[in-house]
């Protein structure tokens, strides 16, 4: 048991360290992001594990474009619900972080926009799927449309929010964050503890919907 | 006339006086209020002990899942064979 669940202790560990010290530790003085350049640890964390899921999941759909395994196809599911659910919550929090230092919820920011369009190709990657009754057709046509959707990340979330002007810290340039806002102190806490937590935390999430639905799948096979 | 004149180099030098210490004021940096001490004596502990009782009780909820579907997937296994 342990052989095969140590990565879910340390997502524990890693997640028990990201609340511990993003809260407690000294942070940089910037104007503006005052206190809430805490909201790397947690804010932009979602993101990162967002990206991290479309990817796993364009891979899978690759696999069986390939393969034409019905099991791959429910792991490109499942990590694309995932990353929709931490995109939605990084754009839920990062308006209400917007709405106290850039004065609105929704202020129509390249950045918001780009990521609300990126998260609606996401949905439609879920109406398609359950537009189509036939199983293997709809996993063959949502497959190919996960590719589409993943190669419409590239713009909306990566290209064109570093091309145009935004209030977003970072301004132009990279998307998330003025790497000169930060210190080496907030990356330790960043890139070995609130990345990696919360990523794992959602691998766990996906790989227990994924074991979900292959048992009710072995079901109907055996009913 | 010497009267007017001197009231008017008066005005004038305290004009100039207020505009550079007002140039003064503006050019002062600001520094960004942060809530040093907050974390000593603000309660933060209290959010801290707060989110870690929201992380560990969504983490057991999670764990109470996977033991469960760990279960029902070996009495599976088992009424298979």
């Amino acid at each position: 048991m342990l052989r095969k669940n140590w990565w879910k202790i340390l997502c524990i560990f890693f997640l028990l360290y990201t609340f511990i010290a993003g809260f407690l530790g000294s942070v940089p003085a910037r104007p503006i992001l005052n206190e809430t350049i805490r909201n790397l640890y947690f804010h932009v964390a979602m993101w990162f594990g967002m990206m991290i899921f479309f990817i796993v999941s364009v891979i899978y759909s690759v696999r069986y474009l390939r393969h034409n395994r019905p099991a791959d196809d429910l792991y490109a599911v499942e990590y694309a619900r995932s990353g929709i659910v931490f995109g939605l919550l990084g754009l839920i929090t990062g308006s209400v972080w917007a709405r106290y230092t850039w004065g609105d919820f929704w202020s129509n920011d390249p950045k918001q926009l780009g990521a609300a369009i990126a998260l609606l190709i996401y949905l439609a990657y879920f109406v398609l799927r359950n537009s189509l009754t036939d199983m293997d057709k709809s996993a063959r046509i949502s497959a190919v449309y996960n590719v589409f959707a993943f190669a419409m990340l590239f713009p909306t979330i990566w290209i064109i929010p570093r091309l145009v002007e935004s209030l977003h810290p970072g301004g132009m340039g990279n998307p998330a964050l003025d790497t000169k806002d930060i210190d080496s102190r907030m990356r330790l806490i960043f890139w070995f503890g609130a990345v990696p937590g919360w990523a794992l935390l959602g691998v766990w999430i996906s790989t227990l919907r994924i074991r979900l639905q292959l048992f009710s799948l072995n079901q109907e096979h055996n009913a | 006339m010497h009267k007017i004149f001197s009231r008017v180099f008066l005005f004038v030098f305290l004009f100039f006086q207020s505009v550079k210490s007002m140039a003064q004021d503006s050019l002062r940096k600001e520094v960004p209020q942060m809530a040093d001490g907050m974390r000593s004596n603000g309660k933060i502990y209290v959010v801290v002990a707060v989110l870690l009782i929201i992380l560990a009780g969504l983490i057991f909820y999670v764990f109470q899942v996977d033991r469960r579907l760990t279960r029902v997937e070996k009495g599976n296994r088992a009424s298979k064979e």
